[in-house]
This record gives C-alpha cells, structure tokens and sequence, in this order.
C-alpha cells in the first residue's frame, strides 16, 4: 500500500497518467479538438471529487454514499452566491469551505455514530435530504436548476478561458495528491489506517478513533466541495441533479474502478469511466442500428460494466499494477 | 384544517406506509440473514410494476392477470439476479455489493427504457375497486383502501410465516448465526435464495399495487428504495418488526408532514418565509427523523435482539 515502494510498472503508469492529463490542452489545440478540453476538466474535477471520497473510502474504510452532497454545497455556493452579485472567487471559496465544514462536522458527527451498513444508508439519506432542500428552491432554480450570470473572479485568473480553467483544476489536483500522500503517511494516515484494519485495537490503545475518523470524513468532504465550486465555474450552471444519489455511486466506482486505497486510483477510474462514458454516447461504428441502439441506451452498458468490474477487477487498474511483484 | 381532511391524509399516509413495508420487509430479511445489501431492491420494484402494468394492458383490463405475471415474475427476476450476480457476493464486503446492485439498477433503468420506451406507462385501477368507501362517514378510494389491506394481511402472514412456522425458525436462526445453523445441516443455501425469492416477490407485490397510483416510469425504483432504506436504518436493520413499524411512521410523517407542514408555518412565520422554507422542510422531515433517531438510537428503534 505505500506509495514509495509501488513497483515500477504502477510508477510508470501514474507518471504517465499525470503527464498525459497536463498535455490534454496541448493536444486538443494542436488537433483542432476544443471540445476535449472540456471533456477532460470534468474528468480531472471527478478525479478530484474521487480523491476526496478515497480518503475516508479507502484509507478509514467508511463507504460514504453520499459524499455527491459536498458537490452540490460547492456547486450552489458559487451559485447562490454569484446570483446575489457575489462574484468574488475568494468570499465564495471560504463561504464553500466554511459551510462545507460545518455541515460535514455535523453529518459526520452523527453518522460514525453508525457503521457497516448503516453507515451507507445515512450518508445516502443525508445526501438526498441535501437534494431535496435543494429541489425546494424555488429562488435558485429549484428542480431545473440555474444559469450563473459569472464565473469566479480570482483577480487576474479568469476562469472563462477553458484552458486555464483546465490548469486551475489540474493545479488543485497536483496540490491535493500531494497532500493526500503526505496525510496518509504522517501518523494521522497511520492511525486512520489503522482503524481500517481494526477500530477496536486503535480504541484500546488510546487513540480517540471518533475524532480521527471525523477530521478525515471532514478534509474528504471539502475537497468534494473543492469539486462542486470548480464544476459549477465549468459548466456556469447548478442544479440538483449535481447531488444525485447516482453521482455518489458513480464516485464509488471510479475509486473501486481505479483502485480502492491507492493515491493514484481514483484519477485513474475517473478517467477510466468517464471516456468510458464518452465512447458509449458517442459510438460510431458504422452499424446505424448498433450504433443508435448502444448512443441512446449506453447505461445498460455502463451497468454491466460496473457489475463486472466489482466480479472481476477485485483490485482495479492501479490495485492491479501496484500489486504486481516488481 | 379539517378533521376530515386530516383522517384523508393519515389514511394516505398508512397507505403510503404499507408499500414501504412489502418493500423493507424482503430488503431487511435480505440484509438480516444473508448479510447482503440489495439496492435493486428498488428495480426489482419497478420492473414488478411494470410487468403488472403490461399484462393489465394486454389482458384488456384484468387485474388479475396483471397480479398473476407481476407476483411470479418479479419473483422468477429476483431469483436470476440472486444466482448470477449476489451469490457471488455473499463473502465479499458491502461495498462490492453496494456497486453490483448499484450497476444493476442502471442496467435495468435502460432496459425498460429499450422494451417500453422512455415515457410513463398507464395502469388503471381495477373496475371493481374504482369506487369510493365509507370509512365512518368518510368517503376514502376503494383501491387505496385495498393497498392498506393487502399490506396489513402480508404483514401479518409474515409474522404468523416467521414466529409459527419450521421455516420462519429456520430463517430466525439463521439471521443470528448462519454458520451454526449450517454445521446443524441445514441447507443454508436454499434458504438463502428462499428468503430472496420470498423479497423479490414482495418487492413484485408492491409494484403491482402501487401501478395504479404512480406514473410507472424508468427510475420509478430509485426514490422508493431510498425511503425503503431510511424505513429500515429507522426501524433496526434485519427486524421485520421494525421494518413495520418503521414504514408506517415514514409513510405517516411524511405524507401527513408535506400536507400540513406548510399551512402550520404559514400562522407561525411571515408569509413569504414560510412559502419558501415549508416545501423544503416538509420533504425533508423523514431524514430529519432518521438522523434524530440514528443520533438517539444508533441501532434504529427496534433492534436485533442477539445471543
């Protein structure tokens, strides 16, 4: 599981992913592809999102399933915010946090009251009470969701260019894995990881699990609200759907897709599912029957897909080349 | 605000209650003895409702029919998906089988999506329950009223099923130790996919007697699971009991919350506060319960008695 001593295969492959993800712009300029650019800022906001989820998933062994919730307070901050002429990138980043903060405090703090399955199912019912508060809001948009007028102003960074838009979200990425990786090796990852392997023995030996549990599922939740702000500036939209139940499952996959508790898996899965995604909707292969039938009804594909990948792929992408022998 | 009014609305919520019943009462049997989350659950649901809703239709208006392919069908259904998909889960952790059912669900959105295409199926009520009865003076859909019936008739079938029969003990055994009552030499495999037949069938029986009533749509699952799931964490994971109880007070609050809720902040607050902040907290008081009862009782209201 330590990063450092990952064989060469898997260093190479997460080398190559991150580089490959910093050329994206480059690439799509060079082939005349603006639209890829768009395409993979939502990928490297769901890897973000993902990575968030990863650490209480991964490395506290808490299934979340409602961390979409986190993305859905970033999202509505810069929404609700810009739609009262609140531009400012910087009030609406520490409103996000803030508000993030405390509502992941307190969920946080009553659901590892909880654990095992019923830990799943409040974090879901948190998360759809979320999206139900969020549907009621007439004044934003309610079900349909709203426009924002614009985009967050950070000074000289202006976010409507996509393609620093692309290299803010590919900054916090870098950031976030970077302080991922010195998190879960630094004595608070130890005793998280510890509680993964047995709560009970970290308890008796003194560490207060409870705290140290919540300080994770907290940090994890605002880098989803981290996501949600950037998606939000991406598509200068918000609605409901951002929150949707499905979207947590869809985080869930990618991490188990990429590999459960590795730093690199849940980058990897994101990826991964949503080109996925992407082919599906998108097919071509010259069947005009085929090719309808799989561009109008690809979730079935995704289904089975996902099914297959929990069979199958025990370990996921990275898991599988992190646990090669070198 | 009238007497009537209200007694309409709790008779609503109970109706509301006894569906979510059908479906936690498999779901939680599932979790209780085989230590297996489900969420296609909810599909299972969908595609019973479905099913009623295209053999009522093809056996030109016979609920009957409709009742005959949902029960058996949705049963034959649940009974796939436990063989192909969750038997080979039963040893892994939740997680894994969180996502399988998860990917399962997705699967069948589509699949009804491609056989019925993507908007609502119709499904009328039964000629001979399309009628008003007199509940004391209040007049109250027949059909509706048959809802709460059939309900309160499996709810007590599965008691009678569960603390009086070889089986049921079978099943209670096997919920508190499976490994034990398997070294006893029961075949804890068959009871396994007995108990989840047993589910799928309910989670038929729901969607045929909710067809009537809803839209059947795509998706239509999703929502009912969910509720099915704050119903279970609220009642104690694996109780029938709880599951019971559990479903008829969400059913009760929140269809007697979303009716009342509103017009009571309207005399408390300011007109225009109340308009906007009502909607919101009327939908979401159920997990406002579940997170006070969770927050009291981390086992849910009527837990697991073990050992």
């Amino acid at each position: 599981m330590a990063e450092p001593a990952a064989p060469r295969a898997a260093r190479l492959f997460a080398g190559l992913l991150l580089v490959g993800l910093a050329l994206v712009p480059v690439l799509a300029s060079l082939l005349g592809q603006p639209f890829w650019v768009t395409l993979f800022t939502r990928i490297l906001i769901f890897s973000l999102a993902a990575m968030g989820l990863n650490l209480v998933l991964g490395f506290g062994a808490m299934v979340s399933f409602g961390h979409a919730m986190y993305i859905g307070i970033g999202a509505y901050a810069v929404g609700i915010l810009s739609y009262h002429g609140i531009d400012s990138g910087f009030v609406q980043l520490a409103v996000a946090l803030g508000v993030g903060a405390l509502v992941a405090l307190a969920v946080g703090a009553i659901c590892l009251r909880t654990s095992g399955m019923a830990f799943i199912m409040i974090t879901l019912a948190f998360a759809q009470m979320l999206f139900f508060l969020a549907v009621s809001l007439r004044e934003y948009g309610g079900d349909d969701g709203m426009q924002l007028k614009a985009r967050s102003q950070f000074g000289l960074l202006d976010l409507n260019n996509a393609t620093l838009l692309y290299y803010v979200a590919y900054a916090l990425l870098l950031a976030v894995l970077y302080g991922f990786w010195r998190l879960v090796h630094s004595r608070f990852g130890m005793v998280l990881r510890g509680c993964r392997s047995n709560e009970r023995r970290m308890g008796s030996m003194g560490f207060p699990t409870l705290r140290y549990k919540l300080s994770a599922y907290v940090i994890s939740a605002l880098v989803c609200v981290l996501a949600g702000m950037l998606m939000a500036n991406l598509t200068r939209f918000v609605a409901p759907s951002y929150m949707a139940w499905t979207v947590s499952g869809e985080l869930i996959v990618m991490i188990v897709l990429g590999g459960l508790g590795t730093l690199i898996g849940p980058i990897a899965g994101a990826t991964a599912l949503l080109l996925v995604e992407e082919g599906l909707s998108s097919l071509k292969l010259g069947i005009p029957w085929l090719d309808t039938l799989v561009n109008q009804h690809w979730l079935a594909l995704i289904g089975i897909f996902i099914v297959l990948v929990v069979l199958v792929l025990k370990q996921g992408i990275y898991g599988w080349l992190a646990a090669r022998k070198a | 605000m009238t007497t009537g009014l209200f007694f309409t609305q709790l008779l609503n919520g109970l109706q509301l209650g006894v569906l979510l019943f059908l479906l936690s009462a498999g779901l939680t049997l599932v979790f209780g003895i085989m230590n297996v989350v489900n969420l296609a659950h909810g599909s299972l649901y969908m595609m019973g409702a479905y099913f009623a809703a295209a053999a009522f239709n093809a056996f030109d208006g016979s609920f009957l029919a409709a009742a005959l392919v949902a029960v058996p069908g949705t049963l034959l259904l649940g009974l796939l998906i436990e063989r192909i998909v969750l038997a080979n889960l039963y040893q892994r952790d939740h997680l894994d089988q969180v996502l399988a059912t998860f990917g399962l669900i997705l699967f069948f959105n589509e699949v009804v999506r491609f056989v019925w295409g993507p908007a609502s199926v119709y499904m009328n009520v039964p000629q001979w329950l399309s009628g008003t009865i007199n509940l004391f003076g209040l007049p109250y859909p027949a059909y509706r009223f048959a809802i709460i019936a059939v309900g309160l008739l499996v709810g007590l079938g599965l008691y009678a099923l569960i603390n009086r029969t070889r089986v049921g003990m079978l099943i209670r055994a096997g919920a508190s130790n499976p490994d034990m009552v398997s070294a006893l030499g029961v075949n804890i495999r068959g009871l396994n996919t007995l108990v989840f037949g047993l589910g799928a069938a309910l989670a038929g029986l729901a969607g045929l007697m909710a067809g009537p009533i809803v839209s059947v749509q795509a998706g239509m699952g999703e929502p009912v699971l969910i509720l099915t799931l704050v119903v279970i964490v609220t009642g104690g994971i694996g109780s029938i009991r709880g599951a019971f109880y559990g479903a008829l007070i969400v059913g009760i609050v929140d269809t007697v919350g979303r009716a009342f809720l509103p017009t009571l902040l309207r005399e408390l607050l300011d007109r225009s506060v109340a308009q906007a902040v009502g909607p919101a907290i009327a939908s979401m008081l159920i997990y406002l319960l579940m997170a006070a009862v969770l927050a009291l009782k981390p086992q849910g209201l009527f837990p697991v008695k073990h050992g």
